[in-house]
C-alpha cells in the first residue's frame, strides 16, 4: 500500500510537467489548502525553460540564426516530444537534428539540422575521453610496401558530419558574435571534428576526405580507404589528407591489418 | 541491487576522507573564474562544483577541476540523484557519483532532498515530495545505497518548495531530523531554502531553524531568490541562485552560526554569474560571520564535520 502511495505522487506530479493542458495535482496545494495553481506552473516553468536552455547551450549556432523566439519555440516542441532520458544534460538533444530536419517551420532553413550535427559533434568532442594522438613520427616509421595493410585508431573524440549544403562555413560563421556576410548555402561541405588536446576543432575536408576518414575511423586499412577516396572524388590527394587527418589529431595509433 | 552496490564498493579505488575544512567560506566554482582563480593562487575557502557537471569522460571540465582541487577542498554537490522519488535509484549514475568522489577526493558530498527523474524522464528540477512514514522509509533507503557507495556520509540538503502535500503527515524538520537519525547521513542546511518555503507556506523561518536538527548539520547554503506572487496574490519566493544573499538570509544564517558554531558555508550562484570578485565579496561576508562566531563559540564547532 505505501509503495503504491509512493508511486502516486510522483507519476501525478509528473504528468503535467511537460503538458501545460493538464490541472495542477490534486495532491499538492499552496498557502491554507488553497489549490497550487501558479504555484505548480513554477515547477512546469523551471523544467521547461531549463531544458531550453540546456538546448541552447548545445546549439548556439543553431539559436544565433534562428533568433531565440524561434529557437525557443523549437526547443519547447521538440522537450515535450522527447524530454531527456538521463540526468546528463551534455548527453542531450542527439535527436534535435532529427527534429529540426522533420520542423515545418525550418524548412526554409534545410542546412539547420547539418549545422545542429556539428554543434551535437561538438559537444561529444569536448567531453570525449582524453588520449595522446598519433605521432606522424609512427607513420614515417612504416616500410612502404606494408602502407596499404595499416590501420588508424581513432582518436575518442574525433568525428565527421557530411553534408549536402555549406554547414561547416554556416556553423563557423554563427558560433561566435561577429557580423555573418551572406552566406551561399548550398555547396556540399564535409566536417572533420576533433580535439587532441585542449581545444575543439571543426575543420572542412577536401573532396573525398571525409569517405577516406570514414573508412580508416571504422578500421578499413590504408589502401582500401585511399582506393574508395579515390572513387568518390577523382583528384583526391592521399598524402595532403593523410598528413591533415593525423596534424588534427583524429588518430591515436596504428596497427598493421593482419592484427585488427 | 545490494551486491552490485557492493561489488562497486569493494574496488581498489580509495574512497578517503580528507580532513575537516572547518568554519571557511566558499562558492560555487564557475569556469568562467577559472583563471581569475587561479591568478590569485592558493587562498582560505573551498569550491562546490554540481557533480554532474564533471560526468564526461574527458576534456575540459576535468582539466578545470583538476587545476581547482590542486590548491583548494572540494565540496561535490549532487543535483540529479533523485534520492526522494519514489522508484529505484539509478545505479549507473550513482557508479559515476562513487567514480567522481574517488577521483577527485571531496571534503564534503551532498545531495537534495528532492527527485528529479520519473520512469525514464530526467526534469531537470528538484521536485517535492510529501512527508509520509512511507517516504521516510524510501529516503532512507536511497541513502543508505549512497552512503554504502561512496562509503562516507552524505550531507543532505532541505528543499525550497512551491507547494505542500495534502497527504503530508510530518513536519519536514521532523521528516529531516528522521533521515538524519535512522541513515547517519549529516545535513546540509539551506538557509536561503528555509527563507524561500516560509514565505511560500506562511510559517515563520525562525520556528523552523529552532526545529531543524542542527547538531547534524555540516554545510551551509546562501543564495539569492526572486519574488513572484501566487494566484491569490500571495508573495511568491524563487529559489533562483541569480542574486546576491538577501539581507534577511544574512540574518538568519548569523542566528544558524550563533546556535551551531562556524561551519563550511557556500555561497551559491548559478545563473547570470558576476565577476569573481563580486562572488569573492560575498564569501567575504559570509567568512566575516563565520570568524565572529568561532571567537565568540562554545566547541560546538568541533562537531562541523
Amino acid at each position: 500500500m505505501p509503495l503504491e502511495q509512493n508511486q502516486t505522487f510522483a507519476t501525478v506530479f509528473a504528468r503535467g510537467l511537460l503538458d501545460p493542458t493538464r490541472p495542477a495535482p490534486p495532491d499538492v496545494a499552496g498557502r491554507d489548502g488553497r489549490s497550487a495553481g501558479r504555484r505548480y506552473d513554477v515547477y512546469r516553468n523551471n523544467v521547461t525553460v531549463s531544458l531550453i536552455e540546456a538546448l541552447a547551450a548545445i546549439y548556439p549556432a543553431v539559436q544565433r540564426i534562428t533568433g531565440p523566439d524561434f529557437f525557443r519555440a523549437a526547443a519547447r516542441c521538440h522537450i515535450r516530444k522527447s524530454p531527456p532520458t538521463s540526468p546528463l544534460l551534455f548527453d542531450y538533444g542527439r535527436d534535435f537534428p532529427a527534429f529540426i530536419e522533420g520542423y515545418e517551420h525550418a524548412r526554409e532553413l534545410p542546412w539547420l539540422a547539418d549545422v545542429a550535427r556539428i554543434e551535437r559533434g561538438w559537444l561529444d568532442a569536448y567531453h570525449a575521453r582524453d588520449a595522446a594522438p598519433l605521432s606522424p613520427a609512427r607513420l614515417a616509421a612504416v616500410a612502404l610496401d606494408r602502407l596499404a595493410d595499416l590501420v588508424f585508431i581513432p582518436h575518442p573524440a574525433a568525428g565527421i558530419v557530411r553534408s549536402q549544403f555549406s554547414a561547416v562555413t554556416i556553423f563557423a560563421a554563427n558560433r561566435d558574435t561577429a557580423p555573418v556576410e551572406r552566406i551561399d548555402g548550398s555547396t556540399p561541405e564535409d566536417a572533420l571534428i576533433t580535439r587532441a588536446e585542449f581545444d575543439v576543432t571543426v575543420r572542412h575536408l577536401p573532396p573525398g576526405g571525409a569517405v577516406f576518414a570514414t573508412n580508416l575511423m571504422s578500421a578499413r586499412p590504408l589502401g582500401e580507404a585511399a582506393a574508395s577516396a579515390l572513387d568518390a572524388a577523382p583528384d583526391f590527394d592521399l598524402a595532403s589528407n593523410i598528413a591533415g587527418l593525423i596534424e588534427a589529431g583524429a588518430f591515436t595509433s596504428i596497427a598493421l591489418g593482419d592484427a585488427r | 541491487m545490494a551486491t552490485a552496490t557492493k561489488t562497486n564498493a569493494s574496488t581498489a579505488v580509495p574512497l578517503r576522507f580528507p580532513a575537516p575544512i572547518g568554519g571557511v567560506a566558499g562558492t560555487s566554482f564557475k569556469p568562467e573564474h577559472l583563471s581569475a582563480i587561479l591568478e590569485a593562487g592558493r587562498q582560505r575557502g573551498f569550491f562546490e562544483v554540481h557533480a554532474e557537471n564533471y560526468m564526461g569522460a574527458g576534456g575540459p571540465p576535468h582539466r578545470a577541476l583538476e587545476a581547482i582541487r590542486r590548491d583548494h577542498p572540494l565540496s561535490l554537490h549532487g543535483v540529479c540523484m533523485s534520492i526522494g522519488g519514489p522508484q529505484p535509484l539509478d545505479k549507473v549514475h550513482l557508479a559515476r557519483f562513487r567514480g567522481l568522489v574517488a577521483r577527485y577526493q571531496p571534503a564534503l558530498v551532498s545531495e537534495h532532498l528532492a527527485w528529479s527523474t520519473h520512469e525514464t524522464s530526467f526534469f531537470n528540477d528538484l521536485l517535492p515530495l510529501p512527508y509520509t512514514e512511507a517516504t521516510l522509509r524510501c529516503v532512507c533507503d536511497h541513502i543508505d545505497q549512497v552512503q554504502e557507495a561512496i562509503r562516507r556520509p552524505i550531507l543532505l540538503e532541505n528543499p525550497s518548495t512551491y507547494v505542500a502535500f495534502r497527504d503530508s503527515t510530518m513536519s519536514e524538520t521532523d521528516f529531516i531530523r528522521g533521515v538524519a537519525q535512522r541513515t547517519g547521513c549529516r545535513l546540509l542546511l539551506d538557509v536561503n531554502n528555509v527563507f524561500v518555503s516560509a514565505a511560500n507556506h506562511g510559517f515563520s523561518a525562525l520556528d523552523y531553524l529552532a526545529d531543524f536538527p542542527l547538531s547534524h548539520v555540516a554545510e551551509i547554503h546562501l543564495a539569492g531568490h526572486a519574488e513572484q506572487a501566487d494566484d491569490g496574490g500571495a508573495l511568491l519566493l524563487i529559489d533562483s541562485h541569480d542574486g546576491p544573499v538577501a539581507d534577511a538570509v544574512w540574518t538568519l544564517f548569523e542566528i544558524v552560526i550563533e546556535r551551531r558554531g562556524p561551519v563550511p558555508t557556500l555561497i551559491e550562484w548559478d545563473s547570470k554569474i558576476p565577476d569573481w570578485a563580486v562572488l569573492q565579496a560575498e564569501a567575504a561576508a559570509a567568512q566575516a560571520i563565520l570568524d565572529r562566531g568561532a571567537s565568540s563559540a562554545l566547541p560546538a564547532g568541533r562537531h562541523a564535520a
